[in-house]
Formats: structure tokens, C-alpha cells, sequence
């Protein structure tokens, strides 16, 4: 009588536990959560469908993370590039962000959302983009533009090795590498 | 400790001393009265070599040689020996250890690359993804922009330059401040001084026994627990008449302020204790009216000032952070809780231990007193701050502050409460009346003692006794440890420098390959321009023709 969500076949979870860093029970959680998100009749089949980027932002751990939209564009694999995430794509995404990921992981990941214009170096408008998501969305937390441009002078005067202006990978790496707190609070938990 | 030293001893106690007073609550403070006798303090230890079943072998009449062997088959135990040794190892154990947790923290907080590259790390890490709630973001938020504004404000000032008239204010200012501490501080070493005297006096002349007269005993680790209350205030005081710019040096004078408090505070303490108890035994006042050895004594006092520390630090933690935070909330309405000192907290827990380190020789008890004390505190400290205090604003350097920490530790406190007792053991004279070293010149007579006896018992020892005689004894040996240590240090730090200069050439060289390559690419282009441009002219002209 009552519709159940479909359930996850036993060798699909252990399939995705082998190729994520999840355990079986943040899988089926995760699992449960996605299928919540999907219309009734795109339930049986939560890995071929999409879920629009609205419906993902609803999500209460991404709800007002201010990389949210980010988030979504960088793990998603649709064509049209509008952050659609697809069962898959999210446990990718839940996968980078959990516990058990590696240091590499994570900087690759974060790398990749702080690159607004994703053009594989992070510039000074894409630093600039940065820190006024750090600081909040209202007018009275935001930097004036000359705080803005001193800050960003000296932020890739401490990270650009090679000076070229742009902050690369291994440059992130390498200032990620310093801080011993960034695995901890690199982190979504469901 | 407990094993070697205390365990033998309670099983075989000695004879009772013959006034032995009544137990009253008073003691748990003083220490002295009760406890005196007790196996907390060095007099009760036995001078001699405790045997079990000494009474089989002594009852009938053998032979001295049948006699040996009956004592030799059953466990013995050579008090002074083990007194000496236990506390010789336990000092080097615990100067291997903490060397060993200093190079740790060394090695880690060290970065042999630049250190101020705050400002990108604060900017990539510190965002904290796994806060959900819309208030926490915005704090946070607003967290990240008050941190970021200060860390700006404060490069800012690192590169504005003061006229010479405000650089002449400020020295004047600066020296104003060091004067005014240096004052502070000797003249509490001058009260401790004459206070300690005054008391001594007083109840040398008091010849009834009371429990006031025990309270007086109290009344010189009150006085240096106040001092070690009221003094950092000064400085705090005198620190913000200063106005530092930078937090950092802020921090580092305030932790040399307290720490020149603490040193000379302590400096003064020993010198009272070793020079004029020590010494002064066949006419002086304190061995007349106590009647005890000057060890149990200086071991009270220690254990005085260890619970007087105890009982001030938790008073100050339940009613002055408690009042100051109702305070600067009612009266001066400041938005923020106040911040948790961590320098002037963790000296203190500093100075504690080294007094606990300078009362083993004295109380073999005080390191379990201390254990106890320190878990007691932790647990009240942290209700405490959690509380009424509120996390300081600015990112604290964790790892370069431990290093500091644990320098500390080693350098001045552990490294004098060692130098304190191996002066007491190599040169003063025990007591003649109590003690496990009594009747000997000084206490590492015990060591050579035994070393003696068992050449006399067995010759194929007499090369260990011979080595003992020349490494141990000789300080010429003591001369070359020291200077294999130098060296050993001076080409570690040779090899970090080295490794510091290249890493500075390899940066230059990463910056120059970036500008090679650029350079070689806009070659290659304008020669690809150069190329294409006469071919499209020549195709021109073909087609023209």
C-alpha cells in the first residue's frame, strides 16, 4: 500500500564503499537524503536522474554555506554545467568532504571551488570573490576596496612561489600544508 | 618513587620518636606537627640497610663470617643508597625526557621557510564547512572579517616608520616601564627577605606551643603567593601604559616580566633555605627551637608553599575571574567576556613544579601531592573558562608558544631545581640527628660508600670502582660531556642554516624558470608571427601574379 523508496542493491553498496572513502551506513544515509530530494516518480532510478541545483541547495548542511553554489558546480558532472547533481555526484562530493579523505583530496577539492572562473589558477578576482565569501554576504562585514587590495597583494606575496600573479595548485598545496586544522574543518557530515 | 623509596621504608619502620604530636587539622597545611614523623619528609628515612628476618640471624651466637652469609641469604636493602639513587635517576630520567619532547616541539614549530605567512593561511583555511546553523555562519562570518582586519592593521604598522622624536618618546616610555617592574621586583625580594627574618624571630621568642605558632609557620608562602597574585598585575598595567603594536611582543615581554618575578622569587627562597638553615647548625635559632633536622624543614616549608599556591590559585580562579567578568559585564559593559591569560597561567604551573622538583630530595611524597594538586586544577580551571572567558580573538601560535613553554620548563626550572639539589648533595652537610645520610659529611658520600664496601667484598669489582673514581668523580669527564653536546648542537644548527639558504635559492630559482619560460614562449610566438607573415605575403603576391 504504501510506496517504499527503492532500495540500494547490495553489490552497488559495496561498489561505491570500494571507490568512495564513505562507510556502508554515510552511504545509505546519503542514499535516503537523495531520494528525499527527487519527485516520486524519479525514485526508482536515483542514478540516472539529475536533481536540479535548487533542490541540492535545500540540503540544511549546504543551506547557507556560502560556497554552496560552488559546491555544486564542481562536482557536477552534467553537460550543461548548471550544477544538476546525479546519486554519483553526490556521493562524490560527500566522499571529498568526509572523514576519512586524504589531505590531497581535499586541497584538490577546495582548490577547485575557490577557482570562480575556473580557469585552473586562483587570480585576483577569483581571491577577491574568496574573501568576500568569508566575510559574509552584508555590507557592514565586507573590506573596503583598498583593505581588499592590500590583503590580496599580500596574500600572493606569502603563496606565489613563482610570481606570476596567480596562485597554482601546488602553491595551494603547499600554504594548505601549513595548517594543521584544514582536514577538520573541511568537512560535511550528514 | 613510591616503589623504591616508600615501600621499604613503611614496611620497616624505625623507632618512633618520643613526642610524637596529635593529629590536627591545622596539619594538612602546615605539614609540620603530625606529619613530621611521617614518611612524607626525609628525617624518617632509616640510615642504615634494612634487612628482613634480621632477628634470625641475630639471635644466636654464630660466627661473624656464619653470621654474613645468614644475613647475606635474606633480602636486604641499603636505605641511603637507594635514597640517593632513586632521586639521581629520577632526575635523569626526567631531564632525558624532557629534552627529548623539547627537540619534538622544536622540530615541529620551527619552520625553516618564512613564519608570517599568516595572512594566505587564514584566507584558505579557515572557513569551517561543517557549521550548518545561519547564525553560527554569520559569526563565524564575522569572526574571519575582525581576525582579517587585525592581521592588515598589524603588517600595516610593521611598515610605518616613527619620527625620531616619537622613536625617543617611546624608548623613554619603554624604560619607564622596565624600571617601574625591575622596582616591583626587587622590592618584594627585599620584603620575602626580612619577612622570612621577622618570622623566624617571632617564633624563636614565642617559646609556647600553639596553633597559632604553627599558623605563623603559614605566614611567609601567604606573603610570596600574594606577591605572585598582585606582582603580574603591575605588569599588566605597566604593559598597557606602554601601548605595544604588536600582540606578539606584547606576549613575550609579559612572559619575561613574570618569568624574572618567579626566578628572583625563588632565587631568594634557596638561598634562604640552603645558606641559613643549612649551615648555621650549632647556633642557630631555628635548630633550637625545632627540634627536627633542617631537611624536614626545608621539605615542610616546600610543602607549604606547594598547598599555599594550590589554595590561592583556586580562589583566584573561582571569585576573581568570576568577579572580573561580572565586573567589566555590569560596571565597565564591555561586549566581550575576558580573555584566559594562557602566559601568566602556565608559569605559574611552571613555578609549582619546579618547587615540587626542588622538594623531592626533601619529601619523597611531594611529586604525588603535586599529581594530585595539578589534576584538581585542571578540572576547576576548565569549568572556569568555559565560563567566564571568551577564546582570544587573535589566532594563537600554538606550537611556537609550546616550544617557548617547554623551554622554559627545561631551562630555567628544571635545570635549577637540579643545580640546587646536586649542590645540596655534593657539598652541604646532612643533619646528625635524622635522615638516611646522617653521620656522613655529605650525601654523596653515600654513593662512594658502597662503591668502597664492595671493592672490600669482592676484588673483580674493583675496575667498575676504579671507573666509578675516575669517570664519575673526575670533572674533567664532566668537562668533555659538555663539550660533545656543544658541538653535536652547533653543527645541528649549522645544518638548518644551510638547508635555510638553500631552500632561499631554490625560490629564486622557481621564480626564474617562471620568467625563462615566459620569455622563451613570447619568442617562439613572434618567431611563429615572423614565419607566417612572409608566407602570407609570398602567397599574396603568388596569387597577385
Amino acid at each position: 500500500m504504501g510506496t517504499t523508496a527503492s532500495q540500494l542493491g547490495k553489490d552497488s553498496l559495496s561498489e561505491y564503499q570500494e571507490l568512495t572513502f564513505l562507510t556502508k551506513q554515510e552511504i545509505l544515509l546519503a542514499h535516503k537524503r537523495f531520494t528525499e530530494l527527487q519527485n516520486r516518480d524519479e525514485r526508482n532510478h536515483p542514478n540516472a536522474t539529475r536533481v536540479p541545483m535548487e533542490k541540492i541547495l535545500t540540503l540544511p548542511e549546504l543551506k547557507s554555506n556560502p560556497f554552496r553554489k560552488r559546491i555544486c558546480h564542481v562536482f557536477s558532472t552534467s553537460e550543461a554545467k548548471d550544477g544538476s547533481l546525479t546519486f554519483e555526484d553526490f556521493l562524490d562530493l560527500l566522499s571529498a568532504f568526509s572523514d576519512s579523505a586524504t589531505l590531497e583530496i581535499k586541497s584538490h577539492y577546495a582548490f577547485r571551488i575557490f577557482d570562480f572562473d575556473d580557469d585552473g589558477t586562483l587570480d585576483c578576482g577569483d581571491l577577491e570573490k574568496l574573501v568576500n565569501c568569508l566575510t559574509g554576504e552584508t555590507d557592514d562585514t565586507r573590506l573596503t576596496s583598498d583593505e581588499m587590495r592590500q590583503l590580496i597583494s599580500n596574500i600572493l606575496e606569502e603563496s606565489d612561489i613563482d610570481k606570476d600573479g596567480t596562485v597554482n595548485l601546488s602553491e595551494f598545496q603547499h600554504v594548505i600544508s601549513r595548517s594543521p586544522d584544514f582536514v577538520s574543518s573541511f568537512k560535511i557530515v550528514l | 618513587m613510591g616503589g623504591f623509596l616508600v615501600l621499604p621504608q613503611a614496611i620497616y619502620p624505625p623507632e618512633l620518636h618520643k613526642n610524637r604530636e596529635p593529629f590536627t587539622g591545622l596539619e594538612l597545611l602546615t605539614g609540620a606537627g603530625y606529619f613530621s614523623d611521617t614518611l612524607m619528609y626525609y628525617g624518617y628515612y632509616s640510615n642504615y640497610t634494612l634487612r628482613s628476618h634480621m632477628n634470625n640471624c641475630t639471635e644466636n651466637n654464630l660466627p661473624s663470617s656464619a653470621k654474613w652469609e645468614c644475613e647475606s641469604k635474606y633480602p636486604s636493602y641499603n636505605m641511603p643508597l637507594a635514597y640517593f639513587f632513586t632521586i639521581g635517576m629520577a632526575f635523569f630520567i626526567t631531564c632525558i625526557i624532557l629534552v627529548y619532547s623539547m627537540s619534538k616541539s622544536f622540530g615541529q614549530s620551527f619552520r625553516i621557510d618564512k613564519s608570517h605567512g599568516m595572512l594566505a593561511m587564514k584566507a584558505f583555511c579557515s572557513w569551517d564547512f561543517k557549521v550548518v546553523k545561519k547564525s553560527s555562519v554569520k559569526l563565524m562570518s564575522e569572526n574571519i572579517y575582525t581576525q582579517l582586519k587585525e592581521l592588515l592593521a598589524e603588517v600595516n604598522q610593521r611598515h610605518n616608520k616613527n619620527t625620531a622624536l616619537q622613536k625617543l618618546w617611546r624608548l623613554m616610555v619603554h624604560s619607564l616601564a622596565w624600571t617601574i617592574c625591575i622596582a616591583g621586583t626587587t622590592g618584594c625580594v627585599i620584603a620575602i627577605y626580612f619577612s622570612s627574618d621577622y618570622v623566624h624571630k617571632q617564633r624563636a621568642g614565642n617559646v609556647s606551643r600553639g596553633s597559632l605558632k604553627e599558623a605563623s609557620l603559614l605566614a611567609l608562602p601567604v606573603l610570596v603567593s600574594l606577591i605572585n597574585l598582585l606582582l603580574p598585575g603591575l605588569f599588566n598595567l605597566a604593559a598597557w601604559m606602554e601601548e605595544y603594536n604588536s600582540p606578539s611582543v606584547r606576549t613575550y615581554v609579559a612572559i619575561s616580566r613574570n618569568l624574572m618575578l618567579k626566578v628572583s622569587v625563588l632565587g631568594v627562597l634557596c638561598y634562604l633555605w640552603l645558606s641559613r638553615v643549612a649551615y648555621n647548625s650549632d647556633s642557630d635559632i631555628y635548630i633550637k627551637t625545632s627540634s627536627q633536622c633542617w631537611e624536614s624543614f626545608v621539605g615542610q616549608e616546600l610543602y607549604r608553599f606547594l598547598i599555599i599556591d594550590f589554595i590561592f590559585t583556586l580562589l583566584n580562579t573561582l571569585f576573581g575571574e568570576l568577579l572580573w567578568r561580572i565586573f567589566s559585564d555590569k560596571v565597565l559593559k564591555h561586549k566581550r567576556k575576558p580573555g584566559f591569560d594562557i602566559a601568566k597561567n602556565v608559569l605559574d604551573l611552571i613555578y609549582g613544579q619546579t618547587l615540587a622538583w626542588l622538594g623531592v630530595l626533601f619529601t619523597p611524597l611531594l611529586p604525588a601531592v603535586q599529581v594530585l594538586k595539578l589534576l584538581l586544577l585542571f578540572y576547576i580551571k576548565k569549568s572556569s573558562v568555559m565560563m567566564n572567558c571568551q577564546a582570544p580573538r587573535r589566532p594563537y601560535r600554538v606550537s611556537q608558544m609550546t616550544t617557548i613553554f617547554i623551554t622554559l620548563l627545561c631551562f630555567p626550572s628544571f635545570l635549577g631545581a637540579s643545580v640546587c639539589v646536586t649542590y645540596t648533595m655534593w657539598s652541604i652537610n646532612p643533619s646528625e640527628s635524622c635522615g638516611p645520610f646522617r653521620g656522613r659529611k655529605t650525601m654523596f658520600q653515600a654513593g662512594k660508600h658502597w662503591i668502597e664496601e664492595l671493592e672490600k667484598e669482592n676484588p673483580h669489582l674493583s675496575l667498575l670502582a676504579r671507573a666509578h673514581t675516575y669517570l664519575v668523580e673526575n670533572p674533567f669527564f664532566m668537562f668533555v660531556g659538555a663539550a660533545i653536546a656543544l658541538i653535536v648542537i652547533y653543527f645541528q644548527s649549522q645544518v638548518v642554516d644551510g638547508q635555510r639558504k638553500i631552500i632561499t635559492l631554490l625560490q629564486e630559482q622557481i621564480e626564474n624558470v617562471g620568467k625563462d619560460k615566459k620569455f622563451l614562449i613570447t619568442r617562439l610566438q613572434s618567431m611563429h608571427e615572423q614565419k607566417r607573415a612572409p608566407k602570407q605575403s609570398l602567397a599574396s603576391q603568388d596569387s597577385g601574379c
